[in-house]
């Protein structure tokens, strides 16, 4: 651990660091973990893509992309990328050396993601896992169902326009995904901050289906669907879409009190981390005997880790909060 | 449970009045008896279960999962059966329980095995049915729902809303013979003779209408600044309702131990202080209390000041002229003497000029302003226009300055439209505001747009949701009263603030000064 964030001193890399730094390796390229500025990056090419949508081209000094599975030597040791199942090129770093594995997770759910490779699981000793929903309350519903009650709400009330508060990265084109794999092939309308990403998507072989932008001329937005950034969701933007229904999308959307505190009035439980079920699985799973926990509730889970004989510690990462952009 | 566990969650997350009336009419319309019952008391607040302490509750939830966990997710989550909900184990096995079944076993569960009994039903339910059966249990639903609310979910052109309040207090969950009625079948045959009736509103008088209106056909009465209450003595019992039906005996117990008589009168409730009428705030005070101290009933004894009766030893006078009905009533107050209980009297006059002067001398604070009402009409429910106006005091003004904004709620979300304004104080380091009160409505929806606009022009620090804005502002704001309370930095509160103009033009330098205002208590 190093101010600038998670560091391997053998490889000579820091992971996800918050300040620009000489070399870093990105797990994917939400703002929390990807910074601009840093000299050389290493992040599967999706990932790398993302990045320079994003900040620019001029970003970074260097973007190395490395697909999921393809070893790497960095300094004295072996790198790969796994699947994390977050977002689009979303993944684990896998760092070896000398008969040691360890595997930094990143974000990653185990939940259906239609939008990118599923969450692969690596044997490890040393698991350094997220705990974003690290609370045995956060027990994720499918996206199926949450979706399904998009529909409904949607059939009842035709008279409103339901606007779906989203981030631009990942949540959009997984709540699009799972609208096109539900059957509905209406077109569905987007705020400008995400029309980029969900272009970049479909160049990258992801379909979403038909997008229209939200701020056409259209008078009339009654029973359809938009999607939009959550601060865009409750401000002057949305007076043109006429009777809007809030809705939420998120994990957080579990606990009433903030689901209200957001003032939606349709909360779906749709995450893109782990729910605590999905984390204690992963966690047994891994095998490993010694587990990291960042990003969240890392109280909770270290106590947890106790109970089952596995050593625990939190790391305090800076710049991560529940604000990050990609619950 | 289960069809009623989402419409508690579909409600708590549902702003519009509107909107919630229609999810409560779906849901009666589709849910069958004895269930749709039991729910309409779970939302009325009729369903009398045995209470289960938090401290069952925490007890059973910690047998099962492990109490650091809970610990940190009760902190996290912050609602006890919230988080029990979340928490317990499994996703509900087998059936899950109808809600007459939760009420039938948790109604017969002794003492001692209520909370197996409680922990056995949870195991059948999936979260939200949790949640709302540890709601159920403790109490504190907290849907904004009111009983008037529920009640007007039942309503329909051929039950009217006055006929459901009549016959409410006959009636006893799960409402069998209601619903019966509802889905077409007979009247319920109740006793409503403890019952609340429905009342008789007034209507905002139009000045302009005066002229029109021939002074001799009308009987003038202060309006009092109390609140209007129906009291019921009957041999059955005693009951104080508000002018809505809900039964405040409880807060009251000096009134209803007086009621030694029989009939049903109509009045405005008021606390004294000494020989005076206490302020409004002190009455608000005894009514926000559940249970009332000796202490608050002498220093602030309640008393009814009557205007009207509808019923004297069961038989109902409604039918009858208001001139009639006050005859009876003056000469029932001077045969039966009830305490606790004194006549509002007709106010004497000859045109309106004369009741206007009268009107405009009123400076008790205890006067709200002047009643008129057609000697000839027959006591009705509801509001209709012609037999009963209000003739209100002009409100107070002060021109005040914005200082706070907060948004809206519903379709006002996106809006900044709730107002918190102030008036200046001299302090040591020269002129300052302090804020004197808050309103939300008084504006056009094209001022809102405007306002809103201003405000996010000039925004300048944030308080959570709340924007403060730089002085710049002046809000002409009419209130009903003010008085003097050491709750609020000002030392004042304003009754009923509204906006009545937006004064874009004058410079906030001319706004009141709060001893400008606090010479108006
Ligand atoms: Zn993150
Ligand atoms: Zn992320």
């Amino acid at each position: 651990m190093r101010d600038q964030g998670l560091y391997c001193p053998q490889g000579g890399f820091f992971i996800d660091p918050v300040v620009p730094v000489e070399r870093a390796v990105i797990t994917h390229a939400h703002g929390d973990h990807c910074r601009p500025g840093h000299r050389a990056i290493l992040a599967t090419p999706e990932t790398g893509l993302i990045a320079q949508a994003r900040y620019g081209a001029e970003a970074f000094g260097r973007v190395e992309g490395l697909p999921y599975g393809m070893a790497q030597a960095v300094g004295g040791v072996t790198v790969r990328f796994a699947p994390a199942g977050h977002v689009l090129g979303s993944a684990q770093v896998v760092i070896e050396r000398a008969g040691v594995r360890a595997v930094v997770s990143g974000d990653y759910t185990r939940g259906v993601n239609p939008t990118c490779t599923p969450f692969e699981l690596v044997p490890c000793d040393l698991f350094v896992t997220e705990a974003t929903f690290g609370l045995p309350v956060f027990d994720h519903p499918s996206l199926e169902g949450e979706i399904a009650k998009l529909l409904a709400s949607v059939a009842a009330f035709p008279e409103r326009c339901h606007v779906v508060g989203v981030y631009a990265l990942g949540k959009a084109q997984r709540i699009l995904a799972g609208l096109r794999a539900a059957g509905y092939d209406r077109t569905v309308f987007i705020h400008g901050a995400l029309e980029r990403l969900c272009d970049l998507y479909e160049e990258l072989g992801v379909p979403l289906g038909p997008r229209a932008p939200a701020t056409t001329a259209r008078k009339d937005f009654a029973g359809e669907i938009v999607l939009a950034p959550p601060g865009a969701l409750q401000d002057r933007w949305s007076r043109r879409l006429g009777d809007v229904l809030p809705v939420g999308a998120s994990g957080w959307m579990q606990v009433r009190a903030r689901a209200r505190q957001r003032r939606v009035e349709l909360p779906l439980i749709i995450s893109d981390h782990c729910d605590w079920e999905g984390l204690t699985r992963t966690i047994t799973e891994t095998g490993a005997r010694t587990v990291w926990v960042t990003h969240g509730a890392e109280e909770a889970l270290c106590h947890w880790c106790a109970t089952q004989g596995i050593d625990a510690a939190p790391l305090a990462l800076a710049g991560r909060g529940e604000d990050g952009d990609g619950d | 449970m289960t069809p009623f566990a989402h419409l508690l969650e579909t409600l708590a997350f549902t702003p519009g009045r509107n909107a919630k009336l229609a999810h409560l009419q779906h849901f009666f319309a589709q849910t069958p008896d004895p269930d749709r019952g039991w729910a309409l008391a779970a939302l009325a607040g009729t369903l009398d279960l045995p209470h289960v302490t938090s401290s069952v509750i925490r007890a059973l939830v910690e047998e099962r999962v492990d109490p650091v966990l809970f610990r940190l997710s009760y902190d996290y989550v912050g609602d006890l059966a919230e988080t029990v909900a979340l928490l317990w184990p499994g996703k509900g096995n087998g059936t899950p329980p109808t809600l007459d079944e939760v009420v039938g076993s948790l109604r017969m569960a002794g003492r001692t095995d209520r909370a197996a009994v409680l922990a056995q039903l949870l195991e059948r339910l999936d979260g939200s049915g949790r949640y709302a059966l540890i709601k159920l249990c403790t109490g504190g639903m907290r849907v904004g729902v009111s009983t008037r609310l529920v009640q007007t979910a039942l309503a329909g052109p051929d039950h009217p809303l006055e006929d459901i309040t009549e016959m409410w207090f006959g009636l006893e969950p799960p409402y069998l013979p209601l619903f019966a009625w509802l889905d077409g079948g007979a009247r319920p045959d109740l006793d409503l003779s403890l019952a609340f009736r429905p009342v008789m509103l007034a209507t905002p008088l139009d000045e302009a209408r005066l002229a029109d209106m021939v002074p001799a056909q009308f009987v003038a009465e202060w309006k009092w600044d109390g609140i209007r209450v129906q009291a019921v003595a009957t041999p059955e019992g005693r009951r104080l309702y508000t002018r809505t039906g809900e039964d405040i005996s409880a807060a009251f117990p000096d009134v209803i131990d007086r009621m030694d008589w029989h009939a049903c009168l109509d009045g405005e409730l008021l606390v004294r202080a000494g020989a005076d009428v206490a302020p409004f705030a002190d009455l608000q005070k005894r009514l926000n209390r559940k249970r009332v101290t000796a202490k608050m009933m002498a220093e602030r004894p309640a008393m009814i000041r009557v205007y009207d009766i509808l019923e004297e030893d069961g038989e109902d006078l409604r039918p009858l002229p208001l001139e009639t009905r006050q005859a009876r009533l003056a000469a029932w107050v001077g045969r039966v003497r009830p305490g606790g209980v004194d006549l509002s009297a007709p106010i004497a006059f000859d045109d309106w000029a004369e009741l206007s002067a009268l009107r405009a001398g009123a400076r008790d604070d205890a006067l709200e302003g002047l009643m008129l009402k057609r000697r000839d009409a027959p006591y009705v429910a509801g509001r209709p226009v012609g037999p009963w106006f209000k003739w209100k005091r002009d409100p107070l003004e002060a021109d005040c300055v914005l200082m706070y904004a907060q948004r809206g709620h519903g379709k006002r979300s996106s809006y900044y439209s709730d107002y918190t304004f102030g008036a200046w104080v001299d302090g040591p380091e020269g002129r300052r505001l302090l804020p004197v009160g808050k309103a939300y409505s008084g504006f056009t929806d094209e001022e809102l747009v405007r306002l809103d606009k201003w405000v996010r022009a000039n925004f300048t620090e944030r308080f959570g949701p709340v924007r403060g804005v730089r002085p710049g502002l002046v809000l002409e704001v009419v209130f009903d009263a003010v008085q003097a309370s050491p709750r609020h930095k000002s030392g004042l509160a304003m009754r009923f603030p509204r906006i009545r103009r937006i004064r874009w033009d004058k410079p906030i330098e001319e706004a009141a000064t709060v001893a400008d205002i606090r010479a108006l208590i």
